[in-house]
C-alpha cells in the first residue's frame, strides 16, 4: 500500500464492500421476494454453491461466462421449485426443509463439481471507473463488476415493484394472509412456489459471481455462509429491497476488514476480524428483535418471526 | 416457530387402562413412525439409486460396497462405531431443543469451542496431576463451554426474541473464527508447524479404547448421554414440562411452567453434549485442539436428529447407520471412482425425503385409532 499508507485500510474496505457484497445483494433480494410471499428458504446456501458450480462448469465448457450465469439461474429456479413444492404439503416445516435442501445442494454441487476444480473459466467482465486516478489502488478499487451494477438496479426495481405493481401486491397479500389471498381468488401455494423459484434463481446468480469473478474459481470452500447470512440480512433490512442492498454493502465492508488490516501489516488476532460479519449480523438481529412483538414490516405468515 | 412434533399421546399408556385395545392403539401409533421412517428411507434410497444410475454406476454395487465398508467386517464395524460416537452427542444438541419446538443448527460451534476449552483446561494440568483428574476436568470444561455457547442462543431466543436457528448458525461461524484465533495465537504449540494446534496431550492422558475394541470411550459416553436424555424427556417432570411448552408456549405459560428456564436449560444441556463431543475429539482422537475439530459433526448431527425424529433412543441406531455410510465413503471412492461427496448426496436426499414424509403422519387409517372408532 505504498503511496497512500494508512488510507489503504478504508479504501480496501470500500473496495471490499463492493467486491464482497454482490453475492449478498443477489441472495438477499431473492430471499426478500420469497419471504414477502410468506415462505422462508434457508436452503439458499446450497442453491448458491450449486449455482457457483453450474456457472463455472458451463463457462468452462462454453467459454461464455454469461451462459454460465443463465445456467446457474435455471438450476437455482429448480432448487426453489423443489423447496416450494415440498413446502406446500401440510405438516412440512419450511425451515427444516431449507436445512435439508442446503445439505442436498452442497452435496450435489461437490459431487458434480469435482471435474471442474482444475480447469480455468473465463471471468465476468468489469467496468473500470477509476481511470481518472493515477493510483493503482484506486483504479482497482473502482473496477466494478457488471453484476454489482445489475444488483443495484434490481434492488431499486424490486422496491418500486413491491409498491406499485400488481405482482408486488399479490406477493404482499399472500405473505400477509393466506385467507385474504384465497378470498381474492389467488392460490397462495402457487404464488409461494413461484416466489421461491425466483428467489432461488437470484441466489444462484450470487453463486455465479463467486465462482466467475471474486474469488473467481470453483472449489468446495467457495462460500463462507453468504447464503445463510443473507437470510438474517433480509430480516435486518425489514424485507425492503433497498435496505437489502445497503445492508449487503455493510456486510461486505465488515467482511473486508480482516484482509484489509492484514494487508497493512496487522497480523495479531486478525482471525477475529473474520468473524466481523457474523458478529455484526448477530448484534443487529439482537438489537432489532423483540420478545413481545413481531418485527415491523414482517409478512404476517412468515414462520421465522413467530 | 414450532416444529410439528407428532407425539400424539403425551403419556404412552396409562397403567390402569392397559386393556387389549389400548395396547393395540399404542402399538399402532408407534408403528406409524417406524413404518413412515422406513418407507422414507427406502424412497430416499430409490431416488439416490436413480441418481447413481444416471451418472453411470450400478446402485447395487454401491449399496453392496456401503454394506461392506460400513458393516461388512469387524474392522469396518469398529470404524462405523467410531464415526457414530460424536454424532450421538451432536444429534442430542438438535433433538433436545426440538422438544421445545426450537431448531438449533449451530452445534458445530459448541463442538469446536468445547474442544478448545478442553484442550486449554488440560494444558496447565498435564504432568502435574493424574489423568483420572485431568480427563473429567477436560470434560467439564468442554461441557461448560458448549453449554454456555448454545445456551446463549436459548437466552437470545427467550429474552430477546431472536430466531434461534439463525443465531446458532451465525454463532457457529463465530466459534470457528475464535478457534482459529486461539490455535494460531495464544494457545498455539510452537512445535506445530504445518497444522497449528494446541500442545499435544501426553499419550497416557488420552481417553483410551473400550476394552476388546478399537473404538474409543466416546461411543459409551454418547450412548449413556442418549439414554439419560431419553429418561429426562420421557420420565421426569422437567421433560414433561418441556414437551408441553414445545406443543404450545401460551398454554405452558398459563399453566405456570417456567418456559424461560426450560428453554435456557434445554439449550444449555444440548450445547454441553456438543461440547463434550469436542472434548472427546480432542482427548481420544486428535490429541490436541486443531482445525480438524470443525469436521462437520455438528451438521451431520442435525440429519441424525431429524431422522430419529428427535427421539434420543432412536438417535443411537440412526447415528450408527450414518456412521456406517460415512465409513464406507473411502471404499466407494476407490472401487467405483465416485467422488467422496457421494455420501453427502445420499445424506441430503435422505434428509429431504424424510422431512417430506412428515406430511404422511395421520393420513393412514391403520395407524390412527381415532379413525378406527369413527368408522366402526
Amino acid at each position: 500500500m505504498e503511496g497512500i499508507g494508512i488510507w489503504g485500510v478504508p479504501l480496501a474496505i470500500f473496495a471490499g464492500a463492493i467486491r464482497v457484497s454482490t453475492p449478498f445483494i443477489f441472495v438477499s433480494l431473492g430471499e426478500s421476494i420469497t419471504e414477502r410471499s410468506g415462505r422462508i428458504n434457508l436452503g439458499l446456501e446450497g442453491t448458491l454453491v450449486f449455482g457457483a458450480m453450474t456457472a463455472y462448469a458451463i463457462a468452462v465448457m462454453s467459454g461464455s461466462p454469461w451462459l454460465g450465469v443463465l445456467a446457474a439461474m435455471a438450476t437455482g429456479a429448480v432448487f426453489g421449485l423443489i423447496h416450494g413444492w415440498i413446502c406446500k404439503f401440510p405438516k412440512v416445516n419450511d425451515i427444516a426443509i431449507g436445512i435439508a435442501m442446503m445439505q442436498f445442494g452442497l452435496g450435489l454441487a461437490f459431487f458434480l463439481g469435482k471435474p471442474f476444480i482444475q480447469p480455468v473459466a473465463p471471468h465476468l467482465p468489469s467496468i473500470a471507473l477509476g481511470g481518472w486516478s493515477d493510483l493503482p489502488q484506486i483504479q482497482s478499487a473502482l473496477n466494478i463488476n457488471v453484476l454489482f451494477i445489475i444488483g443495484a438496479l434490481l434492488a431499486v426495481a424490486l422496491w418500486w415493484a413491491f409498491k406499485n405493481t400488481r405482482i408486488g401486491l399479490i406477493l404482499r397479500v399472500v405473505g400477509d394472509s393466506s385467507d385474504a389471498a384465497r378470498a381474492m381468488g389467488l392460490n397462495p401455494d402457487t404464488v409461494r412456489l413461484l416466489a421461491t423459484a425466483v428467489g432461488g434463481s437470484l441466489a444462484a446468480v450470487g453463486g455465479a459471481y463467486l465462482s466467475l469473478y471474486y474469488p473467481g474459481s470453483w472449489n468446495e470452500g467457495i462460500s463462507s455462509g453468504q447464503g445463510l447470512m443473507a437470510v438474517a440480512l433480509v430480516i435486518f433490512a425489514r424485507w425492503n429491497p433497498i435496505g437489502c442492498f445497503l445492508a449487503a454493502l455493510l456486510f461486505g465492508g465488515a467482511g473486508a476488514l480482516g484482509p484489509a488490516l492484514q494487508s497493512v501489516g496487522v497480523t495479531q488476532g486478525y482471525y477475529l476480524f473474520y468473524a466481523a460479519p457474523y458478529v455484526l449480523t448477530l448484534v443487529i438481529l439482537v438489537a432489532t428483535s423483540s420478545p413481545t412483538r413481531s418485527l415491523g414490516g414482517a409478512p404476517g405468515t412468515l414462520s421465522i418471526t413467530k | 416457530m414450532t416444529i410439528e412434533m407428532n407425539t400424539p399421546t403425551l403419556s404412552p399408556v396409562s397403567v390402569d387402562a392397559r386393556s387389549f385395545s389400548s395396547v393395540l392403539e399404542w402399538l399402532a401409533r408407534r408403528a406409524e413412525s417406524v413404518a413412515i421412517s422406513l418407507g422414507a428411507i427406502l424412497a430416499g434410497l430409490a431416488l439416490f439409486s436413480i441418481f447413481i444410475t444416471v451418472v453411470g454406476k450400478s446402485p447395487i454395487d454401491l449399496f453392496k460396497l456401503m454394506y461392506t465398508g460400513g458393516f461388512g467386517s469387524w474392522f469396518s464395524i469398529q470404524n462405523s462405531l467410531s464415526r457414530a460416537a460424536p454424532l450421538l452427542l451432536t444429534a442430542l444438541c438438535v433433538a433436545l431443543p426440538a422438544r421445545l419446538g426450537l431448531v438449533i443448527i449451530g452445534g458445530e460451534g459448541a463442538v469446536v469451542l468445547g474442544g478448545v476449552a478442553a484442550a486449554a483446561a488440560a494444558l496447565p494440568l498435564t504432568g502435574l496431576v493424574s489423568p483420572i483428574i485431568v480427563l473429567p476436568v477436560m470434560a467439564i470444561a468442554g461441557m461448560i463451554m458448549g453449554g454456555l455457547w448454545i445456551g446463549m442462543a436459548g437466552v437470545l431466543r427467550h429474552y430477546r426474541g431472536v430466531n434461534e436457528t439463525i443465531a446458532s448458525l451465525l454463532m457457529a461461524y463465530i466459534a470457528i473464527a475464535l478457534m482459529n484465533h486461539f490455535i494460531e495465537g495464544p494457545l498455539r504449540d510452537p512445535a506445530s508447524l504445518n497444522k497449528p494446534s494446541t500442545a499435544p496431550l501426553p499419550a497416557d492422558y488420552m481417553l483410551g479404547s473400550i476394552p476388546g475394541m478399537d473404538v474409543n470411550w466416546g461411543l459409551v459416553i454418547g450412548i449413556v448421554a442418549c439414554i439419560v436424555s431419553w429418561i429426562l424427556i420421557e420420565a421426569t417432570s422437567f421433560g414433561f414440562a418441556a414437551r408441553i411448552a414445545g406443543g404450545n408456549v401460551r398454554a405452558a405459560q398459563i399453566q405456570g411452567l417456567p418456559v424461560g428456564r426450560l428453554i435456557v436449560g434445554f439449550t444449555a444441556l444440548a450445547g454441553s453434549f456438543a461440547g463434550l463431543a469436542g472434548m472427546v475429539e480432542v482427548a481420544a482422537v486428535q490429541g490436541s485442539a486443531n482445525a480438524s475439530l470443525a469436521a462437520g459433526y455438528g451438521y451431520t448431527g442435525i440429519l441424525v436428529a431429524f431422522l430419529a425424529r428427535h427421539n434420543p433412543l432412536a438417535i443411537i441406531p440412526v447415528a450408527i447407520l450414518l456412521g456406517g455410510i460415512d465409513a464406507s465413503g473411502g471404499l466407494i471412492q476407490r472401487r467405483l471412482g465416485l467422488p467422496d461427496a457421494t455420501v453427502l448426496v445420499l445424506q441430503g436426499t435422505l434428509f429431504v425425503v424424510i422431512l417430506f414424509c412428515e406430511t404422511f403422519y395421520g393420513r393412514f387409517k391403520i395407524f390412527n385409532p381415532d379413525l378406527w372408532k369413527r368408522s366402526a
